[in-house]
């Protein structure tokens, strides 16, 4: 069998994300399906990685810290397709006694998480946190944060930008899945955020703009800001996505931020999604 | 009576600030150990550690007025082996905060050390925005947090060294103004153990942080009337040291909890808890009740919030009537 394609890769992580969220009766299955696309590069082609003996110090790796801690089904069927944890835990998912809990947490040891996130606008600080360890250890690793748009609107995310910037954090690159929408409504509607671009360059980060459900785009996006190494500005990727992207019902709605497919939906959805590397 | 294993005197000549034995602690933790990192919310004067940000430029990260940020940033800097030290005042180490430390440290379990400065009333003249009394009731309550709280300079330093040498989350509380130094510098300091500082048959005194003089001051006064009382110093308010202070309740058949913290959620309320499992005796609690502070010096608060020896000696009295040991 020859090695699976990313889009081969990214259409069974959907498969996974929907099928999970479905066997839960809960989760978050929208801001998972538009992020799908960033995780399966950087887990299965940019980040040098060492799933098979997953340490928490993570020395000598690439870091990726999930700050929207409620998209963690697309997050857990990463690390479980990428070898960090057997495939068939994925049917767990927020079950009674299951490590892979709601949102993603580090107690009952689940292989590639490194902090628990789930309240919202943590993550940034955390990464940062990380990869300054980095330069204190010598290390060239690069250290990558996923942000939603609507996390945006907490203040310690503005808090830790500043930090980052006056502290010349340069091995650091933040995504924020730009897809327009939060559980009450588009994002302009319950608290607009204005020039996302702007805010970011303000504040004295370097900004790169892409569409985020493009593999091509996403790369070139992540090779130029890791180009920033040694110019002291920190990176971030505003990706513009789809919240739902690939389900045609849930596409571009918040109304599947957070609820689960019924049976029926679940088919539906199952129908426009290949299974390509064999379902749990 | 008095042990002199822990005390090195009870007529002390020298003041000292606890926070200054903070400070001392982690400049001598920073040549210990290279993993250990400092992050402070723009305080390094007021936590004293100015040593530690000379000694180790590269190793100390100033974060600014953002609380929050710092104790991500903390949480973060664990990945890769760092032990990193956050210092601003307990009301911002804890409050301001609970929720990053609730997830970024303690659910997460992250060998992060919050030391706190400026807690309780004795922070002062700059009032009930910033003399947190609540903090103990917070941290106490984060499964995987350590809460410690020592009593004087000395003590402050020797914590502040236990800590860096122990994995987990730790809660270090301590404060503004000069008290006297009493504890020996070579005690053993172990933590979760209490410290029996004078024994006594006839009332138990469980005391934490300033009101640890205090309590030795009234346990000299009680004994003039012929009240012998055991002192006991919990540095570490969790894990709680649960055996030996009901050893102690079994002896004296009462017990005094000394605190500079809200009477709900604190020592007090721990020891009660504990009393009321294994040996249930009365108890009186000095602590302030379900008020906030105001303005003053810390020894006008002090007094007027009943938080020194002659409260603790009132409540001594009050509690052996209780126990029907003196009519």
């Amino acid at each position: 069998m020859s090695t699976p394609t990313l889009p081969n890769i990214a259409s069974q992580i959907r498969r996974d994300i929907v099928r999970m969220v479905h066997g839960a009766s809960s989760g978050h299955p929208g801001g998972s399906l538009g992020c799908v696309e960033v995780l399966t590069l950087l887990f299965f082609e940019e980040m040098k990685i060492n799933p098979d003996a997953f340490d928490m110090d993570g020395m000598g790796e690439d870091l990726f810290f999930l700050s929207n801690g409620h998209i963690s089904p697309v997050w857990y069927s990463i690390l479980a397709r990428r070898g960090y944890f057997p495939v068939n835990e994925l049917a767990t998912f927020r079950k009674i006694n299951s490590r892979l809990q709601g949102h993603p947490a580090t107690e009952e040891g689940l292989p590639g998480i490194r902090i628990a996130s789930g309240s919202l606008g943590q993550g940034l600080s955390a990464a940062i946190g990380a990869a300054q360890v980095k330069k204190l250890n010598a290390e060239d690793s690069t250290v990558f944060s996923l942000h939603g748009d609507g996390e945006l609107q907490e203040g310690q995310i503005w808090e830790a930008a500043m930090y980052a910037a006056h502290h010349k954090v340069d091995n650091l690159i933040s995504f924020v899945d730009c897809n327009g929408q939060q559980i009450d409504g588009p994002t302009d509607e319950v608290m607009g955020l204005g020039d996302l671009a702007q805010k970011w360059s303000a504040f004295g980060w370097r900004v790169h703009v892409c569409d985020g459900h493009d593999f091509d785009a996403l790369r070139e996006a992540v090779s130029t800001a890791k180009e920033a190494r040694g110019t002291g500005v920190p990176q971030v990727v505003l990706m513009k996505t789809a919240m739902g992207k690939g389900v045609d019902f849930m596409e571009g709605t918040h109304e599947w931020h957070g609820i689960a497919p019924n049976d029926d939906q679940l088919a539906s959805a199952l129908g426009q999604l290949e299974e390509t590397l064999g379902d749990y | 009576m008095v042990n002199s294993r822990f005390i090195q005197s009870l007529d002390p000549t020298v003041n000292k600030d606890t926070r200054s034995g903070f400070g001392e602690g982690l400049l001598e933790v920073g040549k210990q150990n290279e993993n250990a990192v400092a992050l402070c919310a723009d305080l390094t004067g007021s936590l004293k550690m100015n040593a530690f940000a000379n000694a180790f430029p590269e190793r100390f990260f100033q974060v600014g007025i953002a609380e929050a940020n710092m104790m991500g940033v903390a949480a973060g800097m664990t990945i890769g082996g760092k032990i990193p030290f956050t210092g601003t005042f307990a009301n911002f180490s804890t409050g301001r905060v609970y929720d990053q430390i609730r997830q970024s440290i303690a659910y997460s379990e992250k060998n992060v050390k919050i030391c706190a400065s400026h807690a309780g009333l004795t922070l002062g003249e700059d009032g009930a925005t910033h003399q947190i009394l609540e903090d103990v009731g917070m941290m106490t309550m984060l499964p995987n947090m350590t809460v410690i709280c020592p009593a004087d300079f000395e003590q402050t330093k020797q914590a502040t060294l236990a800590i860096s040498k122990m994995h987990g989350p730790v809660y270090l509380r301590f404060g503004r103004p000069k008290v006297p130094v009493f504890m020996r510098p070579d005690a053993l300091f172990e933590i979760g153990k209490v410290q029996t500082l004078m024994e006594g048959n006839d009332v138990t005194i469980v005391a934490t942080g300033h009101l640890v003089w205090e309590a030795l001051k009234a346990a000299q006064a009680l004994n003039t009337r012929g009240v012998c009382a055991e002192v006991l110093n919990v540095h570490t308010i969790k894990p709680l040291d649960v055996e030996s202070i009901v050893n102690s309740l079994k002896r004296t058949g009462c017990v005094v909890t000394a605190e500079e913290h809200q009477r709900n959620g604190g020592l007090g309320a721990l020891v009660a808890q504990a009393a009321a499992m294994h040996h249930p005796v009365p108890i009186e609690h000095v602590a302030v009740n379900d008020s906030f502070g105001e303005s003053g010096t810390p020894a006008q608060l002090m007094d007027k919030y009943g938080l020194n020896s002659e409260a603790i000696q009132a409540k001594v009295d009050a509690v052996m009537r209780r126990a029907n040991v003196i009519a």
